[in-house]
């Protein structure tokens, strides 16, 4: 496909309408595809995957830990960019897109600190400690429980869409910060594992299933948001079905 | 297994979160999906409505 045709398919998804209809297709089978995945991930985790000759059995809290840390970040660049696609190219669908993910994106940052606790008392001696990456991530749960206040705070979904778009794209300065914060300063956390310039630092039979893991909480998580897109159209129209029978109380509408 | 409170602890959590967006999303479309209909039952309709 051409860059034209490609930008054209795009602009042709900005219609609600033909959005529902295709994402009403796909939907089942990323759902099925996912379950699928994750259910492979999990039988991986616990009965393939050896215990970690320094940690034991505590490096199976990775396979859900590290999956839940990419996701609330990828899922905060998300936002990040469907925020541009509000403020800049007034794409019909990115407010609805930014919406949609802030409530998965702030659960599996919870997900990523509730597991980190659990995995830091065995190995560390404590649940918390306020070094840069747990701060940073504690941080972008703020930031993400912020947008959802401010989501509820204005009622009229367009002027809400661009006051959250504006808060996204400051809270994103933390993204590099979550990120980065491991090799900047001196943390507990340990620095990055898996995505290293000299290549991943675990072991194939633990790396292949944390990746596994990692593609079925993704999938999880996509086929959550296209959901959440779809309720939110729905909830869009709802709105504007009551405002035009309010307006017209007697004609049932226009 | 060792430490297996903290192993089984971690996967709760993660059942509980993920299941509790999975409940989420089913029943906000169904409620969404439901709201539509009766306004539409109502007579009620969109100007660009087929």
């Amino acid at each position: 496909m051409t860059a034209t045709g490609l930008a054209a398919s795009f602009w042709n998804l900005a219609n609600p309408t033909r959005f529902l209809a295709l994402s009403g297709r796909v939907l089942p089978w990323l759902a099925g595809l996912a379950a699928l995945v994750t259910a492979a991930g999990l039988y991986m985790a616990f009965f393939t995957a050896p215990p970690d000759y320094q940690q034991g059995d505590t490096v199976r809290i990775m396979f859900v830990h590290v999956p839940s840390a990419w996701l609330a970040l990828f899922l905060y660049a998300m936002m990040s960019l469907s925020a541009l696609g509000t403020l800049v190219w007034r794409h019909p669908l990115a407010d609805v897109s930014q919406k949609a993910a802030a409530p998965i994106g702030a659960a599996f940052t919870l997900l990523c600190l509730i597991t980190g606790a659990l995995w830091g008392k065995p190995m560390w001696g404590t649940y918390w400690v306020w070094d840069a990456r747990l701060t940073s991530v504690f941080v972008l749960f703020l930031i993400y429980c912020g947008i959802l206040a401010l989501w509820r705070s204005i009622d009229d979904p367009g002027r809400a869409a661009r006051a959250v778009a504006i808060l996204t794209l400051v809270g994103f300065v933390n993204i590099p910060i979550v990120k980065f914060s491991v090799d900047w300063w001196n943390t507990l956390h340990q620095p990055a594992s898996v995505f290293r310039l000299d290549g991943p630092a675990i072991h194939p039979t633990i790396l292949v299933p944390l990746l596994v893991m990692a593609v079925g909480l993704s999938l999880v998580a996509i086929a959550l948001h296209l959901s959440g897109m779809r309720t939110e159209i729905l909830n869009r129209r709802v709105r504007t079905l009551t405002i035009l029978q309010a307006d017209h109380p007697s004609e049932g509408g226009i | 297994m060792t430490h297996a409170g903290f192993v089984l602890a971690s996967y709760a959590a993660a059942a509980l979160i993920v299941g509790a967006l999975v409940v989420r999303a089913v029943l906000s479309a169904k409620s969404a999906k439901a709201r539509l209909a009766a306004l539409e039952a109502r007579g009620v309709r969109r100007r660009s409505a087929p």
